[in-house]
């Protein structure tokens, strides 16, 4: 019965995985797999009904929808990667150091933590960007920075429940440099948890993105990604409602996958 | 060593101005991440040519020619007095526009609390007390769904079902119950998710312990020691989700005012952002903070208050 049961949690793990790889390939291939420029503007051809030539049909300005959603793949699903492989980097890094030196450099980074942990991270994303002004670019810098902040502190809870253990301490008395205690011994052991949470935190931050996005803040037109999508989507609500039901599934479809894939990791361990 | 609750309630408190100290520290280095000059912001705004005399002048007159520790202590003994510095673009003190557009955002976050409690009760204790049915199933589904689905979409869906197709709801504005039934749904749902969740797993959890099964052997109704004992337990630790709860709710608020055009405290935020208004931005993340930092002081001493685990430890010392 466990066994089939897990046999079961594989086969549903490999499935949400083939089809968000199948989405990311999409994305990595959009430029050969459009059918039209998704820039080209063409007012003679607005709010075409979908057909062969343009499988979605095309907005407000004739452009392509379909060619959109597949290059909005990068600006969504890309940048939320990028931003959490750059925060967890980062994250391991400062994590690391301060769980191995601990003393006065742990009291001061657990000290900087609480206080920017005083905000609640969406207002200081918010904050962030207001000051930076609205771009892709800002909206990656404010992401990576708050996502950055809760995982190095959680990084740091990990590699401190790590530091009393025998292996680590047998590892330390033969004399095992610093780098190579955290690359042999701490990271493999903490691989894991941090993959679950890098994984289910993907959903979060395509949410924050197009909210940004939505609000203007983010990705700037004419560069397509989701919630700018359904932004721009939203004027025509009335005639045209499946220029919003496009993206805004596109977003749903992912995130959802990417939180099943998320809560199965969860369940291995 | 185990601390008593007034210790600790103590220490919590002690530690607040620090906390509140730091982060006015920050929200005010905040400002100097900002790639351009703010006089020639200004000087941008009013429509005056922003030469390099015309920038030193109005440097003066705001002070920011001045060190940067004289800037802090002048700024802070203004916030001290709720002189937050005037807006750019209205001229008008910003605390007085930021308090004005309050009242509304606090009506859309109460509003919301309230369908995140009604909703996510029932629901996660109908799919503990029926775990792995249909219906469990189906709940589950739904709790999945609404924390992936983006605030604003839902927003839009709902108004084009409820208020285009159906005509139930306005689209917009504010005022009457009507208006703020579905502002407050897209505001809660994702939250919602995350409670049902929360409470399922922590009624079936308490489902386990053997007080249960002595309540069932002493003839006690099984709805008896629902009420009585499994949800008194299983609700406690729902205090430790309300300062995220608070979080999101505000966060979420700047996204859901946009969709519903409420003249909220988000709206503004967002119209200030575009304007490059950074005393509102400013002010906006220093209260929000403020209140953020004081409400989780409240869940910490509640949660330590309610949890009769940690009561009983008291006792014990």
């Amino acid at each position: 019965m466990s066994l089939l049961r897990k046999e079961r949690a594989n086969v549903k793990r490999l499935f949400s995985l083939t089809i968000l790889l199948v989405i990311g390939l999409l994305g990595l291939f959009a430029p050969v797999l459009m059918p039209h420029d998704p820039l080209a503007v063409d007012i003679s051809k607005k709010f075409l009904a979908p057909s062969w030539d343009y499988p979605f049909g095309t907005d407000h300005l004739g452009r392509c929808v379909f060619s959109r959603m597949l290059l909005a793949i990068r600006y969504s699903l890309g940048s939320a990667l990028v931003i959490q492989i750059v925060a967890i980097l980062l994250a391991i890094l400062v994590g690391a150091f301060v769980a191995l030196k601990r003393g006065i450099v742990d009291y001061l980074f657990i000290r900087i933590c609480d206080i920017l942990l005083a905000f609640p991270t969406l207002v200081l994303a918010f904050g962030l960007l207001g000051l930076l002004g609205p771009s892709l670019k800002n909206v990656l810098i404010a992401l990576v920075f708050t996502q950055f902040i809760y995982y190095s502190r959680l990084i740091r809870g990990l590699f401190i429940g790590l530091n009393e253990k025998d292996f680590i301490q047998a590892a330390r008395i033969s004399g095992t440099s610093g780098i190579k205690l955290i690359i042999r011994h701490y990271i493999p052991n903490l691989l894991p948890p941090i993959v679950t949470i890098v994984v289910l935190d993907i959903g979060k931050v395509i949410l924050e993105i197009a909210g940004f996005s939505f609000i203007g803040l983010g990705v700037q037109a004419p560069i397509p990604e989701w919630g700018m999508m359904v932004n721009e989507g939203k004027q025509y609500i009335r005639q045209h409602p499946e220029l919003m039901l496009y993206p805004g599934l596109a977003i749903v479809l992912v995130v959802l996958l990417l939180n099943h894939l998320a809560s199965s990791f969860k369940k291995l361990g | 060593m185990y601390e008593s609750t007034w210790m600790f309630c103590l220490k919590r408190i002690l530690t607040l101005p620090f906390v509140l100290l730091g982060v006015s520290i920050l929200t005010f280095v905040f400002i100097r991440f900002v790639p351009v000059e703010p006089a020639e912001v200004i000087l941008r705004l009013a429509r005056v040519a922003p030469t390099a005399e015309a920038i030193q002048a109005l440097r003066e007159e705001l002070g920011t020619d001045k060190p940067f520790l004289i800037q802090y202590l002048l700024w802070i003994k203004g916030v001290l007095h709720l002189d937050f510095g005037t807006s750019f673009v209205s001229k008008l003190p910003v605390a007085h526009e930021l308090f004005a557009k309050l009242p509304a955002t606090i009506e859309l976050a109460v509003a919301a609390f309230v369908l995140i409690l009604g909703i996510s009760m029932p629901l996660g204790i109908i799919s503990a007390l029926y775990k792995h049915s249909i219906i469990d199933k189906v709940i589950r589904l739904f709790t999945v769904m609404s924390v992936s689905i983006p605030t604003f979409w839902l927003g839009f869906l709902l108004l084009y079902l409820f208020s285009l197709k159906l005509g139930i709801f306005p689209t917009n504005g504010k005022g009457t119950l009507a208006h703020l039934v579905l502002p407050a749904f897209a505001l809660a749902l994702p939250t919602i998710g995350l409670f049902v969740q929360f409470i399922r797993s922590a009624i079936i959890e308490e489902l386990q312990q053997h007080y249960v099964q002595y309540a069932q052997l002493r003839g006690l109704k099984n709805s008896v020691i629902l009420v009585r004992h499994v949800l008194r337990n299983a609700v406690i630790p729902l205090s430790t989700l309300l300062g995220m709860t608070l979080g999101n709710l505000l966060g979420g608020a700047v996204i859901v005012e946009q969709v519903f055009s409420w003249p909220g405290l988000g709206r503004y935020l967002i119209e200030s952002i575009i304007n490059r208004d950074y005393p509102v931005v400013q002010c906006y993340v220093l209260i929000i903070a403020v209140i953020y930092v004081l409400a989780n002081l409240c869940t910490d001493v509640l949660h330590r208050l309610l949890d009769p685990h940690l009561m009983m430890k008291d006792r014990r010392d």
